[in-house]
């Protein structure tokens, strides 16, 4: 298959903002030896050049669809991308620090242009709302409860496929994955109106077990349940529906008690 | 430069957000149209023959830009070979505008960007950063500054 190789090669070494940038040790395809490689991260791309000031890239990784974990592994600050076909090729990277690796981690597991979209969409249908609901309250107020009506229920209140894994990653092959501890300064829920969700702390929802997505009604059409999901994406899917749930719960009692 | 082809070609088979046979010429010289499948799934658009389950390639469609030739026709070049064109002409003026809109929207960049404009509108009106919900307010990708680099 002919890729724009010219052109990703441009995208790689131009002065856009990478997301991430610096040396991992590469494992090689069949030979279990380290290669100390420059990565970049750009979007859903992740370079590699054999030097950091290469021209080139001796490769690139597109990162859509996979899944990343720590490794269980001899090497210090191990971790794979993994991809959900049978044939594919796990990349197994090694950072330098435990810092890097978290941040690499971090990182990489957030790459997808579908996670991306997931979370343009919600953000796009909030502003949507929040323009349509008469005039917000007080200055300063941090939400006007008018203009967070309760939705009715029904696929078409809430995206489908509603951003739901900000933080801790699909077990998509049972293994241990990177969970990303809200370490995270956050604002305090002072006036009550903050966009925490249902729990009532600031942590962000932890992954949701299987059978609390059966009853939702906000674009769920029930099949949360059962089958493992192959794909990152089916698993957004799912998650998805159930934290619709959970905001729209929490809208719901924002509503009520604020009025 | 070596790429994960295997996960490329899945990717080709995903679900698109936009798909139609199409006419295409590539940027190569003595090239025709052609009638390909033309497949717009993440940022990659994927052209087909019609008859094949493979594509033929896939366009990154990240640094582009995406032009209204003449009548029903739309063309992609690469920001750093602007005279280097993939052309397609549709089968009408609507279909071309449909997909010149869509391709527009399909960069991660672009995409980006939405985000950072949205976040920051969303803050402006309500005082709250929202992708604190989502745990993600820290990402330096999701930043209204530079990048870290």
């Amino acid at each position: 298959m002919k890729l724009n190789e010219r052109s990703l090669a441009f995208y790689a070494t131009c002065d856009s903002p990478a997301d991430n940038a610096g040396f991992l040790y590469k494992r090689g395809e069949r030979h279990t030896a380290y290669h100390r490689r420059w990565f970049v991260l750009k979007g859903n791309m992740l370079f590699y050049f054999e030097e950091r000031e290469s021209r080139e890239p001796v490769g690139v990784i597109v990162l859509e669809g996979c899944t990343v974990e720590l490794c269980d592994s001899a090497e210090e600050f191990t971790f794979a991308i993994r991809f959900g076909g049978t044939k594919s090729r796990t990349y197994v990277l090694a950072a330098e620090s435990q810092a890097a690796m978290e941040s690499w981690v971090k990182s990489l597991s957030r790459a997808s242009f579908d996670y991306l979209r997931l979370v343009v969409r919600e953000l796009e249908k909030q502003l949507e709302e929040m323009r349509r609901g008469p005039a917000g309250g007080c200055g300063g107020c941090r939400q006007s409860p008018a203009s967070w009506k309760p939705k009715p229920s029904g696929p078409e209140r809430f995206p489908e496929r509603l951003l739901a894994l900000p933080t801790v990653l699909p077990k998509e092959n049972g293994c241990a994955v990177w969970n990303n501890a809200p370490g995270v300064d956050r604002l305090p829920n002072t006036s009550g109106c903050g966009g925490h969700d249902g729990e009532g702390n600031l942590r962000p929802p932890p992954l949701p077990p299987r059978r609390r997505a059966s009853s939702s009604e906000a674009g769920s059409a029930g099949a949360a349940t059962a089958e493992s999901p192959s794909t990152f994406c089916r698993l957004h899917e799912q998650y998805g529906r159930e934290v619709a749930q959970l905001q729209q719960d929490w809208l719901e009692r924002q509503h009520g008690p604020q009025l | 430069m070596r790429y994960n082809e295997r996960e490329l070609l899945s990717l080709a088979r995903q679900p698109a957000e936009k798909a139609a046979e199409i006419l295409m010429r590539v940027p190569k010289k003595g090239s025709v149209l052609k009638k390909r499948l033309v497949k717009l799934v993440v940022n990659f658009l994927f052209y087909f023959r019609t008859d094949e389950a493979e594509p033929i390639g896939a366009l990154l469609l990240e640094h582009c830009r995406i032009t209204k030739e003449e009548e029903n026709v739309f063309s992609i070049s690469f920001i750093e070979e602007p005279e280097r064109k993939y052309c397609f002409e549709c089968d009408s003026e609507q279909q071309c505008q449909e997909w010149i809109e869509a391709l527009k929207r399909a960069s991660y960049e672009f995409m980006r960007r939405s985000l950072i404009f949205y976040r920051n509108e969303i803050q402006k009106m309500t005082g709250k950063d929202p992708l604190e919900q989502y745990g993600i307010s820290e990402e330096a990708r999701f930043q209204l500054g530079t990048h870290k680099q």
